[in-house]
């Protein structure tokens, strides 16, 4: 499978996204964020992202105050904003490390972490849950790799372990995959023997390994000297066009303008706004935003 | 006039020497000298004297060291350690991952099993398990509170010599074990666990196969103290007659009156074992290394034949060029 595919408009997928968000938006139209129609190259079918409402708290701070954001299948979703503001705590709901305390999520219409039996969300088995996150890839800023095992083990645990492939399969679909990342000959190296960058783009790898439907990024680069933020964007941007959907927190603003279908800021627990790269970048409504991006950018083109 | 100055920069900085042909001589350590020479002369002290001094009886060690009676002694020892080290540490495994679950229950009941079993004398314990007959009369199985019974046996028939051995040194080597376990778990980053269950891979496997390999590195050190401990640490069973080396040599002794050479081929037993295991850990530590260090350092073994080749096999060939 070539991560470069021919380019397609998939008008009837973002058309799905816009049906489904809009009670959403009913509800909280502050806080409703949709995707815009993605420019996504291969008609994606899978992979719409609903968030709803969705309300988190550690102890007694509310860290996500109603958050709702759709993401059409294939979209590319790119969250900034301060740092403490809930972004990682959001991505971190999508796929059930953090529970939500109200609101809740789907992912292809089927809800996150709970199914409803009569008028009750139950929360799912341990296994069940388990069995979603087969569904959504998640790559940590601190690589997270396994460091007693090689590149390709890390990328082969999953398969084998979790979707019970058998390991000749699995090993051929790492490889390739390794490939894909451009790390083919190093397929045998431990975590530490590779630099950061090889390091995040084999974690890249082990997400893909289980043919996610989405892939959860938080700062992906944010952990690497500036020279190797390239190799990795680079991957996550041939990975945008690829027809998976991708949700994306990063500081890295010009990626984030190159990439995002939707830039999505948020704020003390809330999204402030969304909306094309250009729109936010550019134009930003609100003055929170405005503010936000006079301090991260206009330092960074000063250099 | 300025043609024939020499340019500033010649004066300034004149070129650097080369020094490429230079020997190099090691930095002098002389006090290191000093020291293996007194080291040296301690060592060669310590060896004459248990040599030379008639007293040690070494023939005495020998005629014994090897003598059937001792042999069966070591071969019950040897159970002993492998049969309560291995159960001890699949327990203390158990009890280690029920202290580190989310459950009350759970965590209390380990807890509370290393609290009796590491506040006990360990003589205690043997004497107890040992006496249980004197407790219970007899042991059954069946529905609490009924007359319903699978089974049922008389405690002296069924706590033996051996099994009140094991099950002392078990339940005791579990209680420390586990929190030297718990330890090694708690050392491994908590990011590891989180992309694997981000990963989908069940919990059981979590802990198998990603939070315990990484966790032995801080677990084999103390585990194999804890295991040589035991090797020595069975001869407490003496207490209950069993005849492994310890109480045998002891049998032996009171016979014989010849106390320091059978302990001291007891003793001698003691360390070879802890020798072996010391090499078993050596190479067990290294394979659970693999990804920890960016190189494996050389092993002992490798290091002499890297030594024989580059210094003794390869200098004929270097002087035939
Ligand atoms: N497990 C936790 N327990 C208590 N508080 C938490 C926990 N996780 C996050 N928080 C708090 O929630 C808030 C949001 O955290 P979060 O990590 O989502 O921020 P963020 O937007 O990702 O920030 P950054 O850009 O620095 O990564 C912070 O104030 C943080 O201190
Ligand atoms: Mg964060």
């Amino acid at each position: 499978m070539s991560i470069i595919a021919a380019r397609k408009d998939s008008a009837a997928a973002a058309k799905v996204a816009e049906e489904k968000q809009a009670p959403a938006s009913a509800a909280s139209p502050a806080n409703t964020t949709t995707a815009q129609p993605a420019s996504v190259n291969r008609p994606a079918t899978r992979g719409q992202v609903d968030i709803t409402n969705v309300r988190k708290s550690f102890g007694t701070t509310e860290v996500l105050k109603g958050v709702s954001l759709s993401v059409p299948p294939g979209g590319v979703a790119v969250i900034v904003g301060p740092s403490g503001s809930g972004k990682s705590t959001l991505l971190r709901t999508i796929n059930h490390l953090e529970k939500v305390d109200g609101g809740y999520i789907t992912i292809d219409g089927e809800l996150v972490g709970y199914e409803v039996r009569g008028n009750k969300l139950h929360e799912l088995r341990e296994k069940d849950i388990l069995k979603q996150r087969t569904h959504i890839g998640m790559v940590f800023q601190s690589f997270n790799l396994f460091p007693h095992l090689t590149a390709l083990e890390n990328v082969i645990e999953a398969p084998i372990v979790a979707q019970k492939r058998s390991k000749a399969e699995a090993r051929k679909r790492g490889l390739e995959l390794l490939d894909r990342v451009g790390l083919k000959d190093r397929a045998d190296a431990y975590p530490r023997q590779l630099s950061g960058g090889q390091q995040q783009r084999v974690a890249i790898a082990r997400a893909l390994a289980l043919d996610p439907k989405i892939l959860l990024f938080d700062e992906p680069t944010s952990a690497l000297d500036p020279e190797l933020v390239n190799e990795v964007l680079d991957v996550i941007r041939e990975l945008a066009k690829s027809g998976t959907t991708l949700i994306v927190v990063t500081h890295e603003m010009g990626f984030a303008r190159d990439v995002a279908d939707t830039v999505v800021f948020m704020d003390q627990g809330q999204i402030v706004e969304s909306g094309t790269p250009q729109d936010i970048f550019a134009n930003p409504r609100e003055e929170r935003t405005r503010s936000f991006f006079s301090k991260v950018i206009e330092p960074a083109f000063n250099i | 006039m300025s043609a024939i100055a020499p340019p500033a920069t010649a004066e300034t900085a004149p070129p650097t020497p080369n020094y490429s042909e230079y020997k190099v001589v090691p930095a002098r350590q002389p006090w290191r000298w000093v020291g293996t020479v007194l080291v040296a002369a301690g060592v060669a002290a310590i060896a004459w004297s248990l040599v030379t001094n008639p007293r040690w009886e070494w023939g005495v060690v020998a005629e014994w060291f090897t003598a059937q009676s001792v042999v069966n002694g070591l071969i019950e020892t040897l159970k002993l350690t492998a049969i309560s080290g291995v159960l001890g540490f699949v327990l203390g495994f158990i009890l280690a991952l029920m202290r580190l679950s989310s459950s009350p229950l759970l965590v209390s009941v380990s807890w509370t099993f290393s609290w009796i079993f590491r506040s006990t004398p360990l003589l205690v314990q043997l004497l107890l398990w040992y006496n249980l007959g004197y407790l219970y009369e007899k042991i059954s199985l069946g529905i609490p509170f009924t007359d319903v019974r699978f089974f049922e046996a008389q405690t002296t028939t069924l706590i033996s010599q051996f099994a009140a051995a094991v099950l002392g040194l078990t339940l005791n080597q579990a209680a420390y074990s586990a929190e030297i376990i718990r330890g090694g778990i708690l050392s491994v980053d908590q990011g590891q666990l989180e992309a694997a269950s981000a990963l989908g891979i069940p919990a059981w496997k979590r802990s198998t196969r990603i939070v315990l390999p990484q966790a032995m590195r801080a677990i084999l050190p103390n585990a194999f103290n804890e295991i040589i401990g035991l090797v020595k640490g069975t001869s407490i069973v003496y207490v209950l007659a069993y005849s492994e080396l310890f109480y045998t040599v002891q049998v032996i002794y009171n016979r014989t009156q010849q106390v320091l050479p059978l302990l001291l081929v007891a003793t001698l037993w003691y360390v070879v074992i802890t020798s072996v295991l010391s090499i078993f850990q050596y190479y067990i530590e290294r394979h659970f290394s693999k990804g920890a260090l960016r190189t494996l350092p050389l092993t002992p073994l490798q290091r002499a034949r890297k030594f024989f080749t580059t210094h003794v096999a390869a200098s004929p060939t270097k002087d035939a060029r």
